[in-house]
């Protein structure tokens, strides 16, 4: 699967078919911090990806709000 | 696992709450999360005139549209604050919002208005960024409120972010400002009363809510906030969240009910002795904090003008 992390961004493969929730251990991402996107949609950690998605890794932590 | 309201398939778990939730209840729950604290803290009423303070990312954003969507009169202010493309952008998506929702957006350039921007305020006051940024966005949203008549500002802090600046004054054991983290500050000379609707919301269901609403918001970091003490404090609250569901909520929530009463002053003193000679504003001396990084930014610039484009 293709995935993209955002903030900051990058692009990564990833050969193998995963729940959202492992791909993010995978990658160590905590998942506290992080949305996981898939073909434009939000799925949640136990949603499975499979090999030919287009994931979106959306880190979420910012400095501070206004 | 199925929606905990109807057992539909879900979009989200919400760990700290032993939950999960579809599409139509989650975005119902981030709504009900922010009734409940308007209610709780006492922040505003349906009678109140309500001014965000935006900044085109996630949680300002959010909050606009849930406030919209319970019903309150609500307009938006944003602020140019020249970090290059990042403030552009972010603009932008402001812009877009409130076209969307067809709401009321007032802006401020801080170069057009009062001749400096933050990296420069940054660097001829040796100030690091985030502070300089955030004296110029407390005074700016502060005075328009004030100028503009709206009973108060409500700001984008969520459960995130109060729990790590929480973490950060108790580890310092900064006693002033552990006396004035509150979910909502009253009124008093020369400020607005402010509030922070989302406290009961962490950031991740902040960014969930844009995605399923749709609002398109700025996703980066900003170039600036580098080496933040807040965003170092958020990873090492997330690693106890992640084996400790619910931690920054008992400890946030915590503080609140047993703690701040701790730290209130015994004598309430009015600090504020005179208005600022140059913008009016209180003041500690003769000249506020923001018109003196004025001086320092801009020497050769003058007088604020209000400027401003509203929307």
């Amino acid at each position: 699967m293709k995935v993209r992390l955002r903030n900051p961004q990058r692009d990564i493969d990833v050969n193998e078919s995963m729940k959202a929730g492992a791909l993010l251990d995978h990658l160590d991402i905590n998942r506290e911090s992080a949305l996981v996107i898939v073909d434009g949609a939000l799925v949640p950690l136990s949603h499975h990806i499979t090999k030919n998605a287009d994931v979106e890794i959306r880190n979420v932590i910012s400095g501070g709000a206004t | 696992m199925r929606c905990r309201v109807c057992k539909d398939p879900i979009v989200i778990e919400l760990r700290q709450h032993n939950a999960a939730f579809c599409e139509e209840h989650f975005l119902r729950f981030c709504r009900d999360q922010t009734a409940k604290s308007i209610k709780k803290f006492d922040m505003f009423g349906t009678d109140d005139r309500v001014l965000v303070a935006v900044s085109g990312g996630k949680d300002s954003l959010a909050l606009w549209d849930i406030l919209l969507d319970l019903g309150y009169t609500a307009d938006g202010l944003v602020l140019g604050l020249g970090i290059g493309e990042y403030s552009e952008t972010s603009t932008e998506f402001a812009r877009a919002f409130a076209r969307d929702r067809e709401a009321t957006l007032h802006e401020i350039n801080l170069q057009e208005s009062y001749g400096f921007d933050v990296p420069t305020a940054a660097r001829e006051t040796g100030r690091v960024p985030c502070s300089a940024c955030g004296l110029s966005k407390r005074h700016l949203f502060d005075k328009t409120a004030v100028e503009l008549g709206y009973d108060v500002v409500v700001t984008g802090h969520n459960l995130d972010d109060e729990a790590a600046v929480l973490f950060g004054n108790t580890i310092r054991w900064k006693d002033d400002y552990l006396a004035r983290q509150a979910p909502v500050l009253p009124a008093r000379a020369g400020f607005p009363r402010k509030a922070k609707p989302l406290v009961r919301l962490g950031e991740r269901e902040m960014a969930a809510y844009c995605v399923l609403r749709g609002i398109d918001y700025i996703v980066e970091e900003c170039p600036m906030a580098e080496g933040n003490k807040h965003l170092e404090y958020k990873a090492l609250l997330n690693e106890l969240e992640r084996t400790s569901p619910g931690a920054k909520m008992q400890f946030y929530f915590g503080f609140l009910d047993r703690a701040a009463k701790h730290f209130e002053p015994e004598d309430e003193v009015e600090h504020l002795i005179s208005a600022c000679v140059r913008c009016g504003s209180p003041a500690n001396g003769e000249v506020c904090s923001f018109c003196r990084l004025a001086e320092r930014a801009a020497p050769v610039a003058l007088l604020p003008t209000r400027s401003g484009r509203d929307s």
